[in-house]
């Protein structure tokens, strides 16, 4: 974490408070407390703000506010910053299929870590991962906590078009594309379930701030639940955390 | 409550309007009209809120049956647009009645039309806008691009709209194939060395086949990272010039993610996004560094030309003088 936030010009009317170089949930937690302290202020000018691993995007109206001024103020807010509630601890379980067709660099990533791929899936699927936040596209969520013992850089050329549920793993972070999009993520598997549904109410399956956890599934499976979810009659696991993690 | 038919729905034909602010914090994107500008003219053309939902065009426009009696305005690029068979002007309001054909061919200048109906598309709003982002099957008619047969309510009974509104000559932008385009630098400058800013801002950039509503991919000078070319996923905004790997250039557009792991080496500002909305595959651009005091007195600008495009529009009247007829605006003194 930096000592104090830097503040970035993205254009004319952004700009982006970076709290520190690091994922982590303390760097994490500031964030928050930074979004809530400018709600509350209802600083004239702001228009919205994106919360992300380790800072945190301002979009405002320079006609309203110019940056020099917005800086200052921002600084003030940063230098009287308060503690946030406590976080719930849901969580959510992602059935996945492994390799093959659905995870076309499972190999990869086995053989850039020196291992193998069974226990590639092994490590992925034993843990809780924090969500850190969502972006990238609509329900997309990026989740903290994955074993160093499988980190793998992204592709050097992003691929244009990965399919919807693919399970991926990018450097240090792992995450589910919930819709067809371009990506550079290397991809370990795929999951039946839907992250995103425009015409479901909530839109979003996942929330900041609950836990993600993987559950490898056969081919069987994988074709049973993606007809349960074309009919709208899956519903996923949520268990509850027995324990910090 | 009126309507359109669409005959023939063009190249990729979407409902659009100023876009889904306040939700990329849940991973939604912003979508909207690639070109601000156009679009805000054709509302004020045709007395709508500036940010009515209207169709926007791309390369080869559609064909349309309309089914009101009322006031439509068309801007951008030049798709050489026809009423019942004759040609019609741009940038100026059109009254049109049930029953007309609109019709347009390929674009002969710029990429993206602009075509605003009196009172409005009335089509629902989703968290609280009515753009489409076709990737997420969101929003606009139906989550995706027009096609044959759909038929758009129009809101025409609310709207404002007068004959021969127009805008100054002036202010109709020239559509070129080889622009420069101003940035300010940032967020991630420092993640690369002097060398590779200098050949960003001295080198001419081609615009790749992979350019749609999302982002364009130039091809040019490599530019190369000093700190790598991951960072951290942060936000990404409308113009962010994100560099993954490979070391070329995407501009970051209207459809954006809201968020990515590449660095940014720098950000189109506001003023010239609509620049580089008109242009596509094989047309070139450079760019040009502003500090952020400039970009924002650009922006400052860029509104001023459309309060006085907006206040024109609201205060002319035609005036017909034997057989001439006279566009005459009232200005205070």
């Amino acid at each position: 974490m930096y000592e104090k936030a830097k503040f970035l010009p993205a254009g004319d009317k952004s700009l982006i408070i970076e709290f520190g170089d690091s994922i982590s949930p303390e760097i994490n937690k500031k964030i928050r407390n930074m979004y809530i302290a400018m709600e509350k202020s209802g600083l004239d000018g702001i228009i919205e703000m994106v919360p992300t691993y380790r800072s945190l995007l301002v979009s405002y109206n320079p006609l309203k506010i110019k940056y020099k001024d917005l800086c200052s103020k921002l600084r003030e807010y940063e230098e009287n910053l308060g503690d946030s509630g406590s976080e719930p601890a849901k969580v959510v379980e992602i059935p996945t299929i492994y390799g093959g067709e659905y995870g076309p660099d499972l190999e990869f990533v086995a053989q850039h870590n020196n291992l193998s791929v069974d226990e590639v899936i092994e490590i992925h699927s034993s843990r809780n991962y924090l969500i850190y936040m969502l972006g990238f596209t609509p329900g997309f969520p990026y989740l903290g906590g994955m074993s160093e013992k499988i980190e793998t850089p992204r592709l050097k050329t992003p691929r244009t078009k990965i399919p919807g549920g693919s399970v991926g793993i990018a450097g240090k972070q792992t995450g589910i594309y919930p819709i067809d999009s371009p990506g550079g993520w290397q991809l370990i598997g795929r999951t039946p379930v839907k992250l995103y549904d425009p015409f479901a109410e909530p839109p979003v399956l996942l929330n900041a701030g609950d836990y993600v956890r993987f559950v490898p599934i056969d081919e069987k499976e994988y074709k049973s639940i993606l007809n349960q979810v074309e009919e709208n009659k899956y519903k996923v696991n949520i268990a509850l955390l027995d324990s910090e993690e | 409550m009126g309507s359109i038919k669409i005959i023939k729905p063009g190249l990729f034909t979407t409902v659009q309007d100023s876009g889904r602010m306040g939700f990329q914090r849940y991973g939604i994107p912003v979508a909207g009209a690639m070109d601000d500008f156009a679009f805000r003219v054709a509302n004020i053309l045709v007395g709508n809120n500036e940010n009515a939902a209207v169709l926007e065009a791309t390369f080869m426009g559609p064909s349309i049956e309309i089914g009101f009696d009322g006031f439509i305005a068309i801007t951008g690029a030049n798709m050489s647009p026809k009423l019942n068979e004759k040609s019609v002007h741009m940038w100026r309001s059109i009254e049109v009645h049930t029953g007309d054909q609109l019709t347009f061919s390929g674009s002969s200048e710029g990429l993206r039309s602009y075509i605003a109906f009196g009172g409005g598309l009335g089509v629902p709003e989703i968290m609280k806008s009515r753009s489409t982002y076709v990737r997420g099957s969101l929003g606009g008619f139906k989550g995706r691009k027009l096609m044959e047969g759909d038929e758009i309510p129009v809101d025409s009974s609310k709207s404002a709209a007068k004959p021969g509104r127009y805008i100054s000559p002036a202010y109709i932008p020239r559509y070129s194939k080889d622009n420069v385009v101003r940035v300010v630098l940032g967020p991630q400058d420092d993640h690369f060395s002097p060398e590779a800013i200098d050949t960003f801002l001295n080198s001419e950039y081609k615009i790749t086949s992979e350019a749609d509503r999302m982002g364009y991919r130039l091809d040019g000078p490599k530019l190369t990272h000093v700190k790598g070319p991951d960072i951290i996923s942060d936000g990404i905004v409308f113009g962010s010039v994100q560099v993954p790997g490979h070391g070329s250039p995407i501009v970051m557009m209207a459809d954006r993610q809201t968020t990515g792991g590449y660095t940014k080496i720098a950000t189109v500002i506001w003023a010239d996004l609509p620049i580089i909305a008109q242009m596509g595959p094989g047309d070139t651009v450079r760019f040009e560094k502003v500090s952020i005091e400039e970009s924002q007195e650009l922006l400052a600008n860029y509104e001023e030309v459309l309060k006085d495009i907006k206040y024109r529009v609201e205060n002319s009247y035609i005036v017909q003088e034997k057989d001439k007829i006279f566009n005459v605006t009232i200005k205070k003194l």
